[in-house]
């Protein structure tokens, strides 16, 4: 392989990225080593195990996708806001489209609300840590390093261009050869060993780790949204696992699972994809569900209505989740039998969700409602959610969706389920536990002008594509023509995905502007909090809580402060903590090495990653490691300080 | 818990080895055997099921609990995705391709 085959060249675009990529690595190197950070950078976050610190790095790489997929997002909406534009050629728009997908919805919409998940559940529930700290590491250096290795392919071999549903044979061998389609199944793949880990944490830590008095029915609702969404997780990732395998020994060692020739069934990869891509959307909407409970009861300042409806609408959701794939091929030709069946089963997935839209309203009803930026967004995810399930609906009814099947009416529908639900959730819950996490609020003034161009802006880029669907304009085309009658609603859409991108700067720009000049805050309650999470000191100590709470019932912390005389008793333990350890990161970059390898077809490089891999699990065989005691008058001292 | 770690992992190693070699019969079936297509596919799923046991078993810690409610549970809920995995999957692309 020559040079010029390894690295993408030929096109400005790309060549600017080059330039930032190395002045951005310098600029990094440069910084840590001017202000000798290095050694902090190691030994506070690098090898940390804390739940707390994991789930801002899963938080802060998330928002690097989210920008990363959102500029892909804005050269699309460039390139086919007017007919014949040039600024993009094909392969590179093919490319684009593959890469914001993937990069939406594997490397940023999941990793924000497991970092949420990280930070709050934890906290919420009254523990220490999850219940295994060590692989939670793993878990967020495996997805770290997954997402790496995916986007350094639009630099280095060629990114993927087959879509992020990657349907074969058009994501074969013959089809799509080269590395491309490699770094998508590698990736995925390395990124999906650390999702299903945390699936199994999350779900043991909920489970076994609750404060005394927690019982089920007593959960926070972001906990209970969680716990299902890691049995989702559990049972869905498998199949990817699968799937991915399945592509994968059919590209790199010629085998013939899904495979036009020599019996391969192309249509088994839809069908695997879409038994895990139906869950994995409920994957990244339950959490979302479970933050806007929590955000909306807070500032209605009321319990939750209907706790219990909510619990069971979410069961009932997920469980539907699996029995309603065929809905994402329905033009597949199967029989009207096997068609309505998923239809119905579709359709019925609007019930319990409705439920849950009733319930929300009910929360808000004779509330007495606080404005803030993270309410906001909860209360702007309503009704633009509605639209998405409405549309939801319609396409599920199998007849109708011949028509909107692969146009922008389905586009449309999903941006509004995703972007209304899950961005909006991500945002509301980052302006809401931001103060827990850092020790300031984010600006309220700035938050609401990025909260109204951001949803302005969303619904112009968005509402018009609906029309633009029913007119025909199909999905992943690069170009089209003066004649077919769409450039005044694209120029309509392009100018709400700028709003939309203003939007976001803000937010950034909030972040920026609250480091620099906001208010301290020391209450460790900045909003009057109902769950437990607030209980404890800002910032919060390493151990979370000096002395477990006691849950009496729903609400726990409102309880407490309206009966504080059960909070007197002092009396201080020694504290178990797990150790930081290096070997996640380490084992991770083994498997980044590996998968590079195997992108390539260069099998010692990929031997010589799993080696890496396999050495690392040996050194954590044989590693007794059972964590540390904090000593009374350490804990003591620590709580003095906050006092 | 330490005590327990110090012992050999003997179920675990039986397990492994066992699973190894059932994945070679399983291959050496399907590339080497010269059996029709029917009679390979019967050899391959039953020595998939009783690999999964296995691994139940020998891996999975299907044994350790005071009762067995939580593995009921577990393998009930296992039971019905599988099911509608591999029923579902047969059933939506045989159906409308005649």
């Amino acid at each position: 392989m020559k040079w010029d085959e390894f690295f993408v060249t030929g096109d400005p675009f790309i060549y600017a990225a080059d330039a930032s990529i190395v002045f951005t690595s310098i600029g990094i190197v440069f910084v840590l080593t001017y202000y000798k950070k290095w050694k902090w950078l190691w030994s506070e976050w690098l090898t940390t195990v804390d739940h707390k610190k994991i789930g801002i790095m899963y938080i802060i790489a998330a928002v690097l996708m989210l920008f990363r997929g959102g500029v892909d997002a804005l050269l699309m909406r460039a390139q086919i806001t007017a007919p014949g534009s040039e600024i993009l050629k094909s392969q590179h728009y093919n490319e684009i489209f593959t890469t914001h997908g993937t990069i939406m919805i594997i490397f940023m919409a999941m990793p924000f609300l497991i970092g949420l998940i990280n930070f709050a559940v934890p906290l919420q529930i009254g523990a220490r840590d999850v219940a295994y700290p060590y692989l939670n590491a793993v878990s967020f250096w495996t997805f770290f390093f997954g997402a790496m290795l995916f986007n350094i392919s639009f630099v280095i071999g060629g990114s993927p261009s087959a879509g992020w549903t990657s349907y074969v044979p058009l994501a074969g061998e013959e089809l799509s050869p080269g590395p491309g389609q490699n770094y998508y199944l590698l990736g995925l793949q390395i990124a999906g060993i650390g999702t299903l880990l945390t699936g199994i944490n999350f779900l043991v830590t909920i489970l076994k780790m609750r404060a005394p008095g927690m019982s089920i029915i007593r959960m926070p609702m972001f906990t209970w949204s969680t716990l299902i969404t890691m049995i989702l997780i559990i049972f869905a990732f498998p199949v990817l696992t699968v799937a991915l395998a399945l592509m994968t020994f059919d590209r790199l060692f010629g085998s013939h699972f899904l495979t036009l020739a020599d019996g391969g069934l192309p249509m088994l990869w839809l069908n695997l994809f879409w038994i895990w891509g139906h869950p994995e959307v409920y994957i990244v909407i339950l959490p979302a569900f479970g933050i806007f409970s929590e955000i909306i009861s807070t500032f209605a300042r009321k319990t939750l209505f209907g706790y219990k409806a909510m619990v069971w609408s979410m069961v009932s959701i997920a469980g539907l989740s699996f029995i309603v794939w065929v809905h994402h091929f329905f033009t597949m030709g199967a029989n009207a039998v096997v068609n309505s069946f998923f239809s119905i089963t579709t359709m019925a997935i609007a019930i319990p969700t409705g439920v849950k839209i009733f319930n929300w309203l009910f929360t808000l009803y004779k509330g007495r409602i606080k404005i803030t930026s993270a309410m906001l967004w909860s209360l702007a995810f309503i009704p633009n959610f509605t639209i998405g399930g409405v549309t939801g609906v319609m396409l599920a009814m199998a007849a109708a969706d011949y028509q909107y099947h692969n146009t922008y009416f389905l586009v449309s529908h999903f941006h509004y389920v995703l972007i209304s639900g899950t961005v909006f959730a991500c945002f509301a819950g980052l302006y809401f536990w931001y103060p827990k996490m850092f020790g300031h609020r984010l600006n309220e003034r700035i938050g609401k002008w990025s909260f109204w161009l951001f949803m302005i802006g969303f619904n112009v880029c968005f509402f018009p594509m609906y029309f633009l669907g029913l007119d025909g304009m199909p999905r992943r085309i690069y170009t089209y023509e003066w004649a077919d009658g769409w450039f005044d609603l694209n120029v309509v859409a392009t100018i709400g995905a700028i709003g939309m991108a203003i939007g976001f700067v803000l937010l950034i720009y909030n972040i920026y502007w609250s480091f620099r000049y906001a208010e301290r805050e020391t209450t460790g309650d900045p909003w009057d909090g109902r769950t437990l999470e607030w209980s404890t000191h800002t910032p919060v100590p390493f151990y979370n809580f000096a002395i477990i709470p006691e849950v009496s019932g729903l609400d726990a912390y409102s309880r407490m402060k309206r009966d504080p005389a059960q909070e007197k008793k002092k009396e201080y333990k020694p504290i178990h903590m797990p150790n930081y350890s290096g070997k996640p990161i380490f084992m991770s970059v083994a498997f980044f090495i590996s998968g590079f390898g195997l992108v390539f077809e260069w099998w010692w490089m990929a031997i010589l990653g799993l080696i890496g891999v396999l050495a690392m699990l040996l050194l954590r065989s044989f590693d007794y490691d059972d964590g540390y005691y904090v000593p009374v008058d350490e804990v003591e001292r620590i709580e003095k300080s906050y006092e | 818990m330490a005590k327990k770690c110090s012992h050999f992992p003997w179920q675990h190693l039986i397990g492994f080895l066992l699973s190894i070699v059932l994945t070679l019969v399983a291959l050496w079936a399907g590339l080497y055997s010269g059996f029709s297509m029917t009679i390979i596919i019967v050899i391959i799923v039953t020595l998939a099921s009783v690999q999964a046991i296995i691994q139940l078993f020998m891996f999975m810690h299907m044994t350790e609990s005071s009762n067995g409610k939580h593995q009921t549970h577990v393998m009930i809920h296992s039971a019905f995705i599988a099911v509608i995995l591999v029923a579902g999957t047969i059933w939506v692309l045989s159906y409308g391709f005649h």
